[in-house]
């Protein structure tokens, strides 16, 4: 080869691995590229020669001459186990053997579908097109078995990694028809057979995950941990309230701290902040606690702007006085207002709940590594970011935007994620680190420190909840009005949006799974001062705890048992129709994922069974019961409080059920379960941001207090309802339903109704 | 110059201030990322390390007061000959979910388990009461203790 081709084919090649996952394969490799988007194009691309050519680098299976299998994940790894359950089902349907499986993480590119990791959509989402990944290697390499032995291919199997031919015992290893596989085409996604059940080896199987061994020997790389040569490392200090700048500042100080190379001024997000950096001075050091100090080192005053009287104790009023306004109506059933007019007042039962802001608090913070390198003429010739982040594509759509350049040139790897819970989707982190690259010249890896995860985020929005039933001479409710108001998630984007999106009503609200004759669920308005961004399971917590406190408060008026009481309310085993009301089922059609009482009545009733619900407790202990639909699963809670006379509360054991559907790797469900449970323990017992100014009072992990091992609870027993459904979600559905089952056993326990968490707030003591 | 010794190894750092945390100097000056920030004020226990087999908060320990004591690291424990039967529960118990604050919670349980071999539920509360996982792993960070515990004693 000559020297100049030798170059080209060097670039092409660094163009390839820049824009593909597969660097570094081997010659031969068969590699099968899939087309996401539109007509579910397949491709097969060999890559041996130098002058490979150009290919689609949305690749999921590649398989090396040696017969090593490279899966691709596509979907962030933030504790669920995705980059291990998702492979699992490539495999199988291939038939790998899975010590011969590695897996290699995707960075973001559009034509790989959504990788956006979070709604607990990632198996319910790509279970299919990771079985068609599968079963299109598998056919090919069947194929290709069968032309080397002159036999059909029906007659040709693959499993462990080979591909056997019963009749003749004769079998092949799958690195020995990587060649010939490679030559023939791809078969028609509707021609592909799956395999039945009883064939698979790891799906249903609790399979060790992929980082295990890295996780607790300190080699796994997390965001924080991203490295280049010759970068600097920085903080931020941003504007304390919501869209304010700096009106002046002086550096002269922090210039002077040991370490501190420079101070860069990022200019504050332009219309709505969406997933733009907040603004601020950056201090970048040869190491963070230098920046840190830099940044300590610096005067800056402030323009706080229009947010600077938001008062979240005044807020408070303001919205509650919402939610017990006329609102709009979001489903209407029968005539709600007539019976209550009718009613007579003492028939007549109302509450009001009030869930406050939260924070995220990943326990890693958000934080970025971005190497922006310039041309001669000071253009951005590429971006490379290294960032734990949920959304790898939208990094890549904002640092494009941020920058000016073709998103093309951007390339986002996906780190290990230290927990997301929804704050790493959004990446006004990943575009700071990029500004700050572009500034200087040089990589630079922008850390948060934890005050500025709390003071500085996309918060959990606050949400007033009012609950109306009248009820009949049974207790059971003939009328039902809920209403909620909050600030909504959209108003990042809108902030003239005053009303709730349809996707946070119908999170666990337009839903209401009761059976009553007349029923409304309308939405109230409110005006957001914080930046709102969804945190796990969003807007069912606040949801969930009204629409499953509401039903014990019913079942205690009526002198009832309230697990009795909650079937009673269930109704009839059926499904749900929602024809006429805006209604979108976390994007899912509703005859795919339809909403089953029936399934949430099982799951109620095996909670109750697995917490042996009204077995005899001392004063102060109690049960209490909740079951709730979220991400399209079934979910049921069964928390045991013991409470002291003084008003400490403990949580000895709780019952979990889900039904999700078919579970892809029981054990991590179990786990998301067991998780799902103390974060809503960390929120119901202690959860609170709160504004004064505009700005957060709370700082760290002192002042707003997460669960630790001695206030969680101390048993979580959790079972699995398995079932041949589709694939549902997971990662957020252990959430909701605690609270609310908390708070019932609390008053089980104490007569002490909580309708406003967290529950630090309240005096839980009893005589 | 400041001289530390980490995992067994001596380092002599130049232009350090003493007053910097110990958890910077192994991240940003020796490249031994295992050792995780996560609060800064020594409330959340990710920074966990050793010093002379004692656990302490290495982003709350300044780097100058060291002295001649003995750093260990997640990357040291993991190096030792023998798998550390902490290590081996937490396989076990597969107790991690994103993982990040495990090394904190493998280093400060490590400690416990050397002071107090066979410690009851109430005291590997006690002891762990300061290392906080956001995904919620509690259960099986205790469930792993005992295993270590009771592995080590048979």
């Amino acid at each position: 080869m000559t020297k100049a081709a030798s170059r080209q084919s060097a670039e092409k090649k660094s163009q390839v691995s820049r824009r593909g996952f597969v660097a570094g394969l081997s010659a031969g490799s068969l590699v099968l590229a899939f087309k996401l988007s539109g007509a579910q194009e397949v491709a097969v691309v060999e890559i041996d020669q130098a002058d490979a050519p150009t290919f689609e680098p949305d690749l999921f299976v590649s398989i090396a001459s040696n017969g090593d299998v490279t899966i691709l994940a596509h979907r962030s790894e933030m504790g669920t186990g995705i980059r291990t359950a998702l492979p699992m089902v490539v495999a199988d349907e291939l038939g790998a053997d899975w010590n011969r499986v590695a897996i290699q993480q995707a960075i973001g590119d559009s034509r790989l579908g959504s990788q956006n990791t979070d709604g607990s959509r990632s198996i319910r989402r790509f279970y299919d097109r990771m079985r068609i990944a599968g079963a299109t290697a598998r056919t090919m390499l069947e194929q290709a078995a069968a032309a080397e032995w002159n036999v059909s291919p029906s007659e040709c199997k693959a499993q462990d990694h080979k591909v056997s031919h019963a009749a003749s015992g004769q079998e092949l290893d799958f690195g020995a028809l990587v060649e010939s596989a490679s030559r023939l085409p791809v078969p028609d996604k509707a021609e592909l057979k799956f395999r039945p059940a009883s064939e698979r080896r790891y799906i249903g199987k609790d399979i060790p995950i992929t980082d295990l061994d890295d996780l607790i020997t300190g080699k796994a790389m997390f965001g924080l941990d991203a490295r280049r040569p010759n970068q600097l490392f920085a903080v931020v200090a941003r504007p304390p309230v919501l869209g304010g700048t700096v009106r002046e500042f002086d550096a002269t100080t922090a210039r002077g701290v040991p370490g501190v190379v420079d101070i860069v001024e990022i200019p504050k997000f332009k219309g709505p902040h969406a997933f733009q950096p907040l603004g601020g001075i950056a201090v970048l050091a040869n190491s963070t606690w230098a920046a840190m100090q830099g940044r300590d080192a610096l005067s800056i005053e402030w323009e706080n702007g229009k947010n600077a009287d938001y008062d979240s104790n005044e807020f408070e009023k303001t919205l509650v006085e919402s939610s017990r306004k006329e609102g709009k109506v979001i489903r209407s059933e029968g005539d709600t207002e007539k019976v209550f007019q009718d009613a007579s007042p003492d028939t007549i039962h109302e509450a009001d709940y009030y869930v406050p802001h939260l924070a995220h608090a990943p326990m890693e913070p958000p934080c970025a590594l971005c190497d922006v390198t310039i041309d001669e003429s000071g253009n951005v010739v590429s971006c490379e970011a290294w960032a734990p982040t949920q959304n790898p594509q939208a990094s890549q759509d904002v640092l494009a935007a941020t920058l000016g350049i073709d998103k093309d040139l951007v390339t986002v790897n996906v780190t290990l994620i230290g927990v997301g819970l929804g704050r790493k989707s959004k990446p006004d982190f990943v575009a700071e680190a990029a500004i700050l690259s572009r500034a200087v010249g040089r990589p630079v890896h922008v850390t948060w420190t934890r005050e500025d995860d709390i003071q500085n985020g996309y918060y959990h929005t606050v949400a007033a909840v009012h609950m109306r039933a009248a009820v009949d001479e049974a207790g059971m409710p003939t009328a039902w009005l809920q209403r909620s108001s909050f600030p909504s998630i959209m108003t990042s984007w809108n902030p003239a949006a005053r009303h709730g999106a349809e996707f946070e009503m119908s999170q666990g609200f337009t839903d209401v799974p009761y059976s009553v004759p007349n029923l409304q669920v309308e939405n109230g308005e409110a005006d957001a001062h914080l930046r709102i961004g969804w945190m796990r399971s969003v807007a069912h917590i606040y949801h969930a705890l009204a629409v499953c406190s509401f039903p014990d408060e019913l079942a205690h008026r009526a002198g009832r048992d309230p697990y009795e009481y909650l079937l009673e309310l269930l109704g009839p085993d059926r499904l749900i129709s929602l024809e006429g009301v805006e209604y979108s089922n976390h994007r899912e059609p509703i005859d795919r994922f339809p909403i089953d009482v029936g399934r949430l009545r099982h799951v109620t009733e095996r909670v109750a069974k697995l917490a042996n619900w009204g077995k005899e407790l001392p004063r102060g202990s109690a049960q209490g019961i909740a079951c709730h639909r979220s991400f399209l699963s079934y979910c049921a809670h069964v928390v045991e409080v013991e409470i002291t006379k003084n008003g400490e509360l403990s949580i000895p054991r709780v019952a979990v059920v889900i039904d999700p559907g078919m579970v892809i790797h029981p054990d991590r469900v179990r786990a998301q379960m067991e998780g799902g449970t103390v974060f809503a323990t960390g929120l119901a017992r202690y959860g609170e941001i709160t504004a004064e100014q505009g700005r957060i009072q709370q700082s760290n992990f002192d002042d707003f207090e997460v669960a630790r091992i001695d206030d969680s609870p101390q048993e979580i027993n959790v079972e699995i309802v398995s079932s041949d459904k589709p694939p549902a979600g997971v990662g957020e559905v252990g959430v909701p339903s605690f609270a609310p089952a908390l708070c019932n056993a609390i008053f089980a326990a104490t007569g002490k109704r909580i309708r406003r968490l967290p529950l630090s707030r309240h005096d839980l003591s009893w005589a | 110059m400041i001289k530390l010794k980490v995992n067994g190894e001596a380092h002599q750092l130049e232009n350090i201030d003493p007053e910097t945390p110990l958890l910077w100097v192994l991240r940003d000056t020796l490249g031994l990322t295992g050792t995780k920030y996560g609060c800064g004020i020594s409330m959340c226990g990710a920074c966990t390390v050793h010093l002379d087999g004692e656990a302490i908060r290495s982003c709350s320990f300044s780097v100058g007061d060291i002295g001649d004591s003995e750093v260990t690291t997640i990357e040291g424990l993991a190096a030792e000959d023998e798998e550390h039967p902490l290590l081996a529960a937490w396989k076990e118990h597969a107790v991690p979910q994103c993982g990040y604050c495990q090394t904190g919670q493998i280093m400060n349980a490590a400690a416990l388990l050397s002071e107090n071999p066979e410690p009851t539920d109430a005291e590997v509360d006690e002891a762990m009461w300061g290392n906080i996982c956001r995904c919620g792993t509690y259960i099986r960070i205790r469930a792993a203790i005992h295993s270590a515990a009771k592995g080590a004693q048979s």
